[in-house]
Formats: C-alpha cells, structure tokens, sequence
C-alpha cells in the first residue's frame, strides 16, 4: 500500500507541464489526485514522473464571457457547491455535486481531473455530456476545443493524446427557459452509483421540451447519451404515457455488461426508474 | 530520480520545513517525519476516514495528499486541534456517550465533526451523517458518535444564545 517511487515536478505553465510530460516518457499528472494516489498506493499505476498542475494559473478560477463559462480544470468538487456562476450558469453541476464521493475527497478532487480520467460510473464526465460542454486540451499544436459528444471514445480513453492537458471545461450558459435534474442509484451514500443520469432541456413557455440532452452514466464504458429518447421528447409535452413511452425506449439504447453484483436486466430496469423520474422532476420548471 | 523535494508547511502552527521523497503522503510524513501519531493511517486509499486533517481550513484524506503537494499550506492535525481546545466539548461528549471503542477511527471522526461545526449551528442527524459517511468506524454502529456531535452542537448553540 506505498507507491512505488517517483520523480516529481510542479510546473507553473502548461507548456513547463507538457514538456516536463513529453521528456520523461513515463509521466502522469497530478491535480487533486483524489483518484490518482490511491492508484499509485495501489501500483496500479508507477510512473516514473509525476508533473503537478497544481500551479498552473489558466486551470484555476470559473469566469462568465457571453453564454459560455469557463470552469478552470482545477476547479475542486466542492466549488460546485459554493461557487455562484457555477449555481447560476451550470446548476446541474451543483446538483451532481453532493452525490460526487464524499465531502473530504470533494475538497481535494477536480473537475478537470474527473473529466480526464472519465471513470464510466463517474458523475462529472456524463453531466459534461448533458450539458453540451466542450473540453479545452492543451496540446503540442496549442490549445484546442472539443466537444463532449467527440471527447468520450471507450473506457477511461477520451480525445486526450498522451501528455495532453485538460485545461478547462466550457459549458454552455442554462437561461430562463432550460430545465435540468440529476439523480442516481446508489446502495450507500456516497458510492459509486449503480445507475446514474444527468439531463437538460430547453423548453418552449407551453412546456413543450424544444431539445433535451440525457447523459447515463454507470451503464456501459463511456458515459452515453440515450437518443432515441431524446429525439422521441423533442417537440412533447411530458405526460405519464410519453414517459411509459420513452422508458420502453431504454432497453435498445443501453447494453450494459454482465456484473455479478448487478445483472444487465436489473441495470435497464433501475435506468427505466430513474428516467422516469428525471422526466417527472422536469415535468413542471425547474 | 525520485529525489527528496524541499518542502515547507505549517502544522499546528508551526512552521516546518523538510526534504521528503515524492511519493511520501502526508499521512505519513506527519506520522513519521514529525511523529504525529494521532493521524491514523487505516486503508491508506481514502475509503476509511481515519487519517483525515485539516488542510487550509477543509478536512482532507492525509494519505490521498503527496506531502509535496501540501507545499505552503496549514495543516491542522486532531493533535493541533486538541491541544488549542477546538474540540474539548466535542472530546468531553465522545467520553459521556461512549462514541469510541477501540478509538481506532476517532481522530479523524473528530477532525470532520470539528469541521462541520465549525459551520455554526445544529446540524439535523441527517447533516451530521452525511457529513461522517467518509468515516468507517466498526465499533460503535454510529449512533453514539451522532449523539455526541449533536450535543456539542447544541451545547455550543445554546452557550452562544445566552447573554
């Protein structure tokens, strides 16, 4: 339960980070290292160097520019419960929040770490997905931005090259018209949720939903998106048989694996149960 | 490689600098660099609860914090919090409701019920166990330890409300 040894450096700019990275061949980074050093105590993972972020200035801070806010990487689980633009502009982040671990390792873990790792039963990643976020990497070409739909591939891959840097997340602005909730399954407060899911939508003033975006998280190797149902609420108004109608939908969206603790039947029928309630908590305005 | 880092701290408000290897947590260099053994190290992977200290004013698992991270900080260790007094009333009341056994978790118990009266107040139990459900303790069941903490939180309301 020690890490095997290591090098360490703390880098004050991302271009130090990126070529301290690219230098040692064998390097991970660290920001709030919530999941990272229970994996090196574990050797799991035994680099060679470890490149703190912690010292980057463009990864601290959450700032507004016109409909689009910028969460600095860095930006720790807690902020979410605390910081206003955060509750004003990206309120699903907020109501994730609390379910994220527990509240000591909430002070330490990142939202850009999170979204790095891209744990498939992680919340943070799949309200990425909700929301529409774009990634801003940090990489030998400069700095690019993708979005989240492009940024989750398979298990723990996303668009990040090795010694690329998750600098920030862009998240789109929620205005008077958009609704959202987060909840999930989980047997003990605090763990890994059996299912999970994010979502919001843009609704017209009669309540009928203009678009909606749903993220499951917990029910296959990447956080995903359950489109048919997306495309089947564009346009409704939720009622109970729109609601029976689109959890029937679940079954073909989601295959989720084999688990001994939790077979594949019993995983679609708790993401039909919470859909469903999702739907009913954005049935009236958030 | 992997050579020692500089690194300067203050714990318990005094400052402390070192040279410490990287991949030392801070769980342990408070336990073997400055022999503050009431910082436990249980699961050593941020599942139990019993290494946690204050760090910056927020309690933290010492073994998920590289000691080199913890670079310019204030940590607080149950030893600091105990020897000021912060957590008398809430030592007093672990004592009168038998909320410790083998003793085992609580110093970091204390750090995280420390921390969650620290917001002033009296937290419903429902608070209270939200905030310990970072805390195993295999002895008590709990109960006694919710107890405990709701009574300091109302002892100390209840002082601040008087005259």
């Amino acid at each position: 339960m020690k890490a095997r040894a290591f090098s360490y450096v703390r880098s004050e700019t991302l271009a130090d980070a990126y070529a301290a990275f690219a230098q040692a061949g064998d390097a991970s980074y660290i920001s709030g290292g919530q999941s990272l050093v229970p994996a090196l105590a574990l050797r799991l993972q035994a680099p060679e160097l470890l490149v703190d972020l912690g010292a980057v200035a463009e990864m601290h801070g959450v700032t507004l520019d016109g409909d689009m806010l910028r969460i600095g990487g860095l930006t720790r689980h807690a902020q979410m419960l605390t910081e206003p633009l955060i509750a004003r502009h990206a309120p699903l982040l907020a109501q994730a929040a609390p379910h994220v671990a527990h509240p000591a390792i909430r002070n330490r873990g990142t939202l850009g770490g999170s979204v790095a790792l891209a744990d498939p039963a992680s919340e943070f990643p799949a309200m990425m997905l909700a929301m529409d976020a774009r990634m801003e990497i940090f990489g030998a070409a400069g700095t690019r931005l993708v979005p989240a739909d492009a940024y989750f591939q398979d298990l723990y891959q996303t668009a990040l090259e090795p010694g690329e840097i998750l600098v920030a997340l862009h998240v789109p602005s929620v205005g008077p018209r958009h609704r959202w909730a987060f909840d999930e399954l989980t047997r003990r407060r605090g763990d890994y949720a059996m299912v999970g899911a994010g979502l919001q939508g843009l609704f017209e003033e009669d309540g009928r939903i203009e678009h909606i975006r749903i993220a499951f998280f917990s029910v296959a190797a990447t956080p995903v998106r359950v489109k048919s149902v997306e495309a089947a609420l564009a346009g409704r108004k939720i009622d109970a048989a729109l609601i029976a109608h689109v959890q029937g939908l679940i079954d073909a969206e989601l295959d989720p694996a084999e688990d001994e603790h939790l077979p594949p039947a019993m995983r679609l029928h708790l993401a039909r149960v919470l859909l469903g309630r999702l739907l009913q908590t954005v049935s009236s305005p958030t | 490689m992997s050579a020692p880092v500089p690194l300067a701290l203050t714990v318990n408000g005094v400052e402390v600098a070192r040279a410490v290897a990287p991949r030392t947590t801070l769980a342990d260099f408070l336990r073997l660099d400055l022999e503050l053994t009431g910082t436990h190290t249980g699961c050593e992977m941020g599942a139990c609860g019993a290494c946690l200290v204050m760090m910056d004013g927020v309690p933290v698992h010492s073994c998920l914090v590289l000691a080199v991270q913890a670079e310019g900080a204030v940590i607080e260790t149950v030893e600091g919090l105990s020897e000021r007094g912060a957590i008398a009333e809430l030592q007093q009341a672990f004592h009168q409701r038998n909320a410790l056994q083998c003793g085992f978790c609580t110093p970091g118990v204390l750090v995280n019920a420390h921390a969650l009266l620290e917001h002033g107040g009296v937290p419903t139990r429902e608070d209270i166990r939200d905030a310990l459900s970072g805390n195993y303790c295999r002895c008590t069941g709990y109960e006694a330890i919710v107890d405990a903490i709701e009574t300091t939180a109302r002892l100390r309301a209840g002082a601040e409300g008087q005259p």
